[in-house]
């Protein structure tokens, strides 16, 4: 398994502000994943890093092998498209292919024609004029154009309305079934249903560090909710993780990780859904950080 | 040709979705011997999933001996679902009535007697895994 993306301890401080810490991660080939957590997990600031567009504060990233941003043989390797996917308002479709032409070396200039026809996007149009979904399309088609080995996305689909986000995550799985040593994705999104959907791993950011990182099929394979009469969770067999417990007075229910469903007659231990596992992690992070105001 | 959909609400893992949809089509009589399914590329696109997923679909009905792909060509289907025949369903259906007449007798009503089929389905599947 190759490496796109690796951090060690990656951690990035404004001020006394911490927006990343520690993050010790791999990003491996060929994968789409999903980057997913509350806004300011530090989220943006790990694609920035990552693209070179921030230097950490301590610890290192590296992409393909290198310091991100190395040299113009690297940048033209890595596509990013930034929060809400801008473009120059006051240029028109055609003058962004230009400009993609004349500043990438690897311009896939039929692939931008034939994406601006299918799209239906008229290329005397000023990008100022296009609705939200075709703005984020044309972003996408400059990324993809430039033929990255590794494309970062950062909430590319956050403000499109749900038929725009599909076709802009239909044009993104055709990029990714079309590249031929198929390429990595990264992308950010809020919305896990359709990370689902489209990625095979899954980084779970919340208070600026990591909570969960695997291949989605996995982290489903090992997360389970329990539900007993209530009970202390360490009270529970050794090799369950409590990742989240919830009280009533006579009930509890834990969203554990463990290698597989223990059965006993004392609970019912169920396989639990995406969505779910990520709100575990979140709340998880929620109930460890400390309280800002005492609590009445 | 067969189109594929996903339902994110249904707990159903994507790639299943796609093995029970493939499965039910070979039922209907929809795909035949020698269909090609759609390309990996195409459904990607189309459904807006991950093409690692498709391919992990069809390895999946590939090792069911369903399916088998031809390099440079395509995923073709090899092989055949059809339940027995329909003549075989009336017998069971009579079976299945008299069941349930026993289980109203013995004072069931309907939210349990469902219950009482899941469950033993249920289990009887994952002894039969």
């Amino acid at each position: 398994m190759t490496a796109i993306v690796e951090t060690r301890a990656l951690t990035k401080r404004y001020g006394r502000r911490t927006a990343l810490a520690d993050c010790t991660l791999t990003v491996p080939a060929g994968r789409v994943v999903g980057l997913v957590g509350p806004n300011g997990a530090g989220k943006s600031t790990l694609l920035q890093l990552a693209c070179g567009l921030l230097t950490p504060t301590s610890g290192a990233v590296e992409v393909f092998g290198r310091p991100p941003a190395a040299d113009s043989a690297q940048l033209a390797r890595v596509g990013f498209v930034a929060q809400d996917t801008p473009t120059y308002a006051t240029l028109t479709v055609a003058d962004h292919l230009r400009l993609g032409a004349r500043l990438n070396p690897h311009w896939d200039a039929a692939l931008a024609d034939r994406r601006i026809r299918q799209l239906g996007l008229d290329p005397t149009q000023r990008a100022g004029r296009l609705s939200g979904g075709q703005r984020a399309q044309l972003a996408l088609t400059l990324a993809v154009a430039k033929r990255p080995e590794l494309l970062l996305l950062d909430e590319p689909v956050a403000a499109l309305d749900p038929l725009a986000r599909r076709a802009f995550l239909q044009s993104l799985m055709e990029f990714v079934a079309e590249s031929e040593s198929q390429a990595t994705v990264v992308l950010s999104s809020h919305l896990v249903s359709d990370l689902e959907r489209v990625c095979d791993h899954l980084i779970v950011l919340a208070d600026s560090r990591v909570r969960a990182d695997g291949e989605i099929d996995d982290l489903l394979a090992t997360h389970f909710r329990l539900t007993t009469a209530r009970r202390d969770a360490d009270t529970l067999p050794a090799g369950m993780r409590v990742v989240h417990a919830e009280h009533t007075e006579r009930q509890s229910t834990f969203v554990v990780r463990a290698d597989a469903a223990v059965d006993d007659p004392s609970w019912v231990m169920d396989p639990i859904g995406l969505e779910d596992l990520v709100l575990a992690h979140l709340e998880s992070s929620a109930d460890s950080r400390p309280a800002l105001e005492p609590q009445r | 040709m067969i189109e594929f959909h996903i339902e994110p609400r249904s707990g159903v893992a994507p790639y299943l979705q796609l093995v029970h949809q493939v499965r039910q089509a070979l039922r209907l009589g929809l795909l035949h011997q020698g269909d090609r399914l759609p390309k990996v590329k195409d459904v990607a696109a189309k459904v807006a999933i991950n093409p690692n997923t498709v391919l992990k679909a069809y390895r999946q009905l590939e090792n069911e001996g369903l399916v088998s792909p031809k390099p440079g060509v395509g995923t073709f289907v090899t092989g055949t679902l059809g339940d027995p025949a329909t003549s075989e369903h009336e017998p069971l259906r009579q079976e299945l009535r008299r069941w349930l007449a026993s289980a109203r007798a013995a004072g069931l009503d309907q939210e349990s007697i469902e219950a009482l089929f899941q469950q033993t389905f249920r289990t009887t599947v994952e002894e039969e895994r």
